[in-house]
């Protein structure tokens, strides 16, 4: 009977070291690309276009400082922060206030309001491209990064509005009534008693939107061609679309275009991910 | 009795402007453009002709089912089959075990698992972008991997091949798609209450019959949804494919999302929204035959 219960403890402890195997090489498959394109951006042209090297030989700064300085790259960063930004304002301040009514009160058409979030978060931007360019271009705006500003908004407020009332139900009803009882109305109720409550959720729901606007495409390359409009991800399609891709620029700025994500993403990620599984589970 | 209507009304009120901005946007620019969409497909609408535009009733849907627009969609459409399909198989059985493997959490798993989910944050053009530049003919990483283990002899021209062509924009989505599953199924295991496995351990039941009889009962609403999801979004998930091959070389990697950008880069905008039409249609009747077959209901 001992000698079993050995044999079953050895058994575990080697099938413990070979999950922590399995993970470790995962974590390396996970990393490798990033740690490549770190790589490329740090070597010079003639390294990248030589034998492969996983360490640059003589690193040097020249792919981000042609990138920032000789290209127009710090100023498509700032182009997309501002569009995101203001897209992660509106979308989490929308998502604040349709989420509660959705959440907390009962009435006649909350199903097809509900529908009517959920249909849009799951129809992807780009099927709309065509209609929407004949749309914007009759109105004149196009080439502006207010326009792409509201898309972005538009494009984030279904996902945070439905994030939000998710948020809300973990908190309970009796508070804002209390504050009700106390002669808040509905809007100081939420604001002065509920808000602050659901700050962390708030935050990842924000970033989330942020991220999402910092990484579009399409909608980006079809409304903006006027490079001082442009944002980051229109600076590097424009990039590879060469016939002769430079990968030690377009590694630069891959690279740069990552950094916002990676700080965001550690930032939030708890909770982003708390918000992403929170409906699932409850089912 | 007055002042109870006056307070109903009140509350109405509240509820219709707190839904009013979030509802706005997309009003302008999701519904009215889809409509409008709806309109193009039955259009010559291009932006050579914007003058005069006509009806020309389901001549688009024709040009592009029957390859008179002069593509093969039938291999576009078998392409986005072995895409979907492919992709979502292996993302979902390597991101089950990696949630098997983090199911119990250990010290620095937060840590672990902040560094291997990442991806999921990072856009799908960017990781096109990085893909292709480590599958890359002359000097990519992964012909020089693969020669190091003397799997190849000579350097793989990847993504100029028609052959290997779709088969590395895959491996791409899967790397990029286990996250996804990994974090959904995650959060489901650690929910199952223990008590199930200490009875099971009671009856006898080892390890695998406990992982079909207690694991994939318990999340099965969770394993069907996410699936269901991932297929939606994959099939729409052109990003990976034009920053990698932008569908070539030879319509190899061209699915039916990355086609129908092209033809909105072409200008072509009714049959761009004729694809749109048809992509809606299909995955519209996809979710009804999901939810039929697998008995699915959000209650579940």
């Amino acid at each position: 009977m001992a000698n079993n219960l050995n044999t079953r403890k050895a058994k575990q402890k080697t099938l413990t070291a070979l999950k922590f195997v399995v993970l470790f090489i995962y974590l390396v498959v996970v990393m490798f690309p990033f740690f490549w394109m770190l790589t490329t951006s740090l070597k010079p042209s003639n390294e990248i276009n030589g034998p492969v090297d996983y360490i640059p030989n003589n690193p040097t700064f020249e792919n981000y400082i042609n990138m920032l300085f000789k290209g127009n790259f710090a100023k498509y960063m700032l182009n997309s922060l501002i569009a995101s930004t203001f897209a992660a304002v509106v979308a989490t301040f929308c998502g604040i206030l349709a989420g509660y009514v959705i959440s907390r009160f009962n009435f006649m058409m909350k199903t097809p309001v509900y529908l009517f979030f959920m249909i849009t978060q799951m129809i992807p931007s780009f099927i709309m491209l065509a209609p929407l360019y004949s749309m914007l271009s009759k109105a004149g705006m196009t080439n502006s990064l207010w326009t792409l500003a509201l898309l972005y908004a538009n494009m984030t407020i279904p996902f945070s509005v439905v994030t939000m009332s998710g948020f809300y139900a973990g908190v309970s009803n009796s508070i804002e009534e209390a504050a009700w009882i106390d002669g808040c109305g509905y809007v100081r109720a939420l604001f002065s008693v509920i808000v602050p409550l659901l700050l962390p959720g708030i935050a990842a729901t924000a970033i989330f939107a942020f991220m999402n606007s910092w990484n579009e495409l399409f909608m980006a390359v079809m409304f903006v061609d006027m490079d001082k409009f442009k944002t980051i991800t229109v600076g590097l399609n424009s990039l590879i679309l060469k016939y002769n891709i430079k990968w030690g620029e377009m590694a630069a700025g891959t690279v740069l275009a990552l950094v916002p994500t990676m700080v965001l993403f550690a930032f939030a990620q708890k909770y982003m991910i708390e918000g992403l599984t929170a409906g699932s589970v409850k089912g | 009795m007055k002042s109870k209507q006056r307070l109903g009304q009140r509350r109405t009120l509240f509820i219709f402007l707190m839904l009013l901005p979030s509802m706005l946007l997309p009003l302008i620019f999701t519904y009215y453009p889809l409509i409008k969409g709806g309109v193009m497909a039955f259009q010559n609408y291009t932006l050579m002709n914007i003058k005069n535009v006509s009806w020309v009733g389901f001549q688009n849907f024709k040009d592009i089912l029957f390859n008179t627009a002069g593509v093969d969609f039938g291999q576009i459409a078998w392409n986005t089959v072995k895409w979907v399909l492919i992709s979502l198989t292996l993302q979902f059985t390597l991101g089950f075990a990696l949630s098997l493997m983090l199911k119990k959490k250990f010290a620095g798993a937060g840590v672990y698992q902040g560094l291997v989910f990442f991806p999921y944050a990072v856009s799908g053009f960017l990781i096109g972008i990085m893909w292709r530049w480590m599958f890359n003919g002359s000097n990519g990483v992964i012909n020089d991997l693969l020669m190091n283990l003397g799997l190849i002899d000579v350097n793989v021209g990847w993504l100029a091949q028609k052959e290997t062509a779709l088969v590395s924009c895959v491996i791409a989505n899967v790397w990029y798609g286990i996250p996804f599953f990994t974090i959904m199924i995650t959060a489901a295991l650690r929910g199952v209450a223990p008590e199930l496995y200490e009875a099971a351990d009671m009856d006898g039941a080892n390890k695998i019959q406990q992982f079909f009889n207690v694991t994939v009962p318990s999340i099965k609403s969770v394993l069907l949804m996410t699936v269901l999801m991932r297929v939606i979004w994959i099939f729409n998930f052109p990003d990976l494919i034009y920053s990698m091959t932008s569908g070539g070389p030879a319509n190899s990697s061209q699915i039916i999302t990355s086609y129908m950008m092209t033809l909105v880069y072409s200008m072509d905008y009714g049959k761009a929204s004729a694809v749109g039409l048809l992509v809606i249609a299909f995955l519209a009747i996809f979710c009804l035959i999901y939810m039929a077959v697998t008995n699915y209901t959000s209650e579940d």
